[in-house]
């Protein structure tokens, strides 16, 4: 935060507008360059979520898959937190099943 | 690297049609570097760079051919005051009812320049990106820079002017739409193994970019990952220029787009010339203060 944010949030005006301009273009670029559509994303989000909650049980409230981009590449980005593993997929492991 | 020749060009004396077999030609030394200027979005200011470049250049010593590819709007030889003198354009020259050098006009104060002019509008119609590379080939033996001023958008007019060209130039504004729509340029031009890439960034404020209301200069470069070539300030002077169709690198203008557009040149020539930062132009006690407040403080 800089001197002029925080007396612009003392005053209650509105922040600048160039980071927002910033953030704005880092989001939809990451969409242009990936070519993927919303609805595609997020049906892929639904079904990483199915397989990975077949191990462990998630916190889907703090959960998110997004794309990130960077230096032109663009990332799948998964942030999942874990609540705990299930105890069927230690199971699995242990009965050496696969 | 591109060296500027201090000869000024012969351009139209007919040249040699074939050259003699006991001669050694050195390709890779004179080989003619061409430049495509592009953008996506428009009224960025591609034709304003592609004149004040082509002329800057020139006067530094560089034999230099601009080819105006925007066949549906064309504003090139507005630009550089030439429109009163185009005879032929790359519409006969493509037909084969004039030769390359009648269609060429030679600028008469910086005669290291000619344009080659865009033709008939109705030549989007048939025009291919194979037409586009015959003519460039015809233009390279002649120069040792051809400037391609590209239409804006991504589509048929673009790929054309594109097809021609061995490196790019992409110039954008400090806004989001324009550098949404450059970026989708430089994924085609990746595609095509255009390099390299570099950006100018135009129409610069700094008041507004000290005053963050404005994207930042490394904000762009960074989320166009591209090397910055230059920046150009908003400067009334571009429009004065353009109304009498001089470029504001002619005639050793003073002006900061004029100094701009001549920085250009050099560091496209391989001169390391630093780029000044916009934020620190102004050293006034406003400026002062408005550093001051853009100190982070947690
Ligand atoms: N640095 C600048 N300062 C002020 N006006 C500019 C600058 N660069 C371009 N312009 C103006 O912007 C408009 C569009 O420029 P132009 O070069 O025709 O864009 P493009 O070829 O990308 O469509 C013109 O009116 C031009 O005078
Ligand atoms: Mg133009």
């Amino acid at each position: 935060m800089t001197l002029r944010d925080l007396i612009d949030r003392l005053l209650g005006r509105q922040q600048a507008s160039g980071p927002t301009a910033k953030h704005r273009l880092q989001l939809v670029l990451a969409h242009d360059r990936s070519d993927l559509n919303p609805e595609l994303l997020q049906r892929m989000r639904k079904e990483i979520l199915e397989v990975v909650s077949k191990y462990v049980e998630l916190d889907l409230e703090g959960g998110d898959v997004s794309l990130e981009t960077e230096e032109r590449t663009t990332a799948l980005v998964a942030n999942l937190p874990i609540r705990r593993v299930k105890d069927t997929a230690l199971q699995t492991l242990a009965s050496g099943e696969s | 690297m591109l060296r500027p020749r201090p000869r000024r060009c012969n351009f139209p004396t007919p040249i040699p049609s074939a050259v003699p077999a006991d001669v050694p030609v050195s390709v890779t030394a004179s080989a003619p570097r061409t430049i495509l200027i592009c953008s996506g979005k428009g009224g960025v200011g591609k034709t304003t760079l592609t004149a004040n470049l082509g002329i800057a250049l020139a006067s530094q010593g560089v034999r230099t051919a601009v080819l105006d590819a925007d066949f549906g709007l064309r504003n090139l030889d507005l630009l550089l005051g030439l429109e009163n003198r185009i005879v032929f354009t790359a519409q006969e020259v493509l037909a084969g009812s004039c030769r390359l050098e009648q269609a060429m006009v030679k600028h008469k104060q910086e005669p290291n320049l000619a344009l080659l002019p865009a033709g008939n509008p109705r030549m989007l119609e048939w025009l291919k990106p194979e037409d586009m590379q015959k003519i460039v080939e015809l233009i390279k033996p002649h120069f040792d820079v051809v400037l391609i001023d590209a239409p804006a958008g991504i589509e048929d007019g673009f790929k054309n002017a594109a097809a021609a060209a061995s490196e790019a130039i992409v110039v954008t504004t400090p806004e989001v739409s324009a550098v949404r729509d450059a970026d989708r340029v430089i994924g085609l031009l990746n595609v095509r193994n255009i390099e390299p890439i570099q950006l100018v960034l135009n129409r610069v404020r700094p008041k507004m970019m000290v005053n963050q209301e404005m994207l930042g200069v490394s904000d762009v470069t960074d989320i166009l990952a591209l090397p910055l070539l230059g920046l150009v300030l908003e400067d009334e002077q571009v429009i004065v220029s353009t109304n009498r169709g001089e470029p504001l690198t002619l005639n050793g203008g003073k002006s900061p787009a004029a100094v701009a557009y001549r920085n250009i040149a050099r560091r496209l020539q391989g001169e390391t010339i630093p780029l000044p930062d916009p934020t620190q132009l102004n050293r006034g006690l406003r400026a002062k203060v408005r550093q001051l407040l853009q100190t982070k403080i947690f």
